[in-house]
């Protein structure tokens, strides 16, 4: 039963982390270069550019069920599967929707990265 | 790419890896938060717990790096860098306090820095197809947010 619990925690932390993940980049590449921004406009500005970018904080809504479902799956579940599991299956999920949804080229040489990540952190975990 | 920007990259991994590391550390010794719609306390009291608390503050410096570094790199090159924390652990765990490092996770540690190698040899940021994120104004100076 709890390991029922911890998978569906980790489903839940994937799915809301990778359209938190997108939507955080989507708004972020529409605020541009936040260095650059800051330099000419000031840290005012930046903080507004990018509190006032409405996908922004659906990005963060998002984050924060993420982070919730990960509290409560690492009191349920077991800790040494919980976070290594979500943070896999994300880097996997993360390049699929950064191909479908932000159209980044994703490569053989992301793909690559993104599967090698997460087998890395998943044995890492082991 | 300037040196800058890869310290903000550091900043995601360490910001991230040792953040998450003081909340699972934190919640262990909550032990089970009940959760239920109507008793939402458990949860919101965990915020009290000072390896609770510090984890949080270490998210927010992570998550601050982390928004900054999507501003002007691709999602798929800021990810792969947010995993090489666990390695950093790893390594200070084995050559700082001497732990020792099980072959398999050795192997993570192979994996995920090579991982983060074929993604930083690469451009930090590809272009979006035509029009798919159109040429906003943000991109220019904006005279009205002059503070």
């Amino acid at each position: 039963m709890s390991d029922l619990y911890a998978w569906a925690a980790i489903g839940l932390v994937s799915l809301a982390s990778t359209t938190g993940d997108v939507l955080l980049s989507y708004s972020m590449k529409r605020v541009g270069d936040v260095g650059d921004l800051w330099q000419r406009c000031g840290v005012f500005a930046v903080a507004s550019r990018v509190l006032t970018t409405p996908t922004f904080a659906l990005g963060v809504i998002a984050m924060g069920v993420a982070f919730y479902s990960l509290l409560f799956g690492l009191s349920w579940g077991n800790l040494s599967l919980v976070a290594p599991a979500s943070a896999s299956l994300t880097f996997v999920l993360n390049a699929v929707a950064a191909r479908v949804f932000l159209h980044e080229h994703v490569g053989r040489r992301r793909w690559m990265a993104a599967l090698l990540v997460a087998a890395g952190v998943l044995l890492m975990a082991i | 790419m300037t040196f800058r920007k890869y310290l903000v990259l550091a900043g995601v991994a360490v910001f991230a890896t040792v953040g998450d590391s003081l909340l699972a550390r934190g919640m262990k010794g909550l032990g089970n938060v009940n959760v239920s719609l109507h008793d939402l306390s458990g949860l919101l009291l965990a915020i009290l717990n000072p390896w609770v608390a510090f984890g949080i503050l270490l998210l927010l410096a992570f998550f601050s790096c982390y928004i900054v570094a999507l501003s002007w790199a691709d999602l798929t090159y800021v990810l792969p860098a947010t995993s090489l924390g666990y390695v950093l652990v790893a390594l200070v765990a084995h050559f700082g306090f001497h732990e020792v490092i099980s072959w398999t996770r050795w192997l993570g540690i192979g994996l995920i820095a090579a991982g983060v190698g074929f993604v930083a040899a690469g451009p930090s940021v590809t272009p979006s197809y035509p029009g798919e994120i159109p040429d906003v104004p943000s991109r220019t100076v904006f005279p009205e947010a002059k503070l």
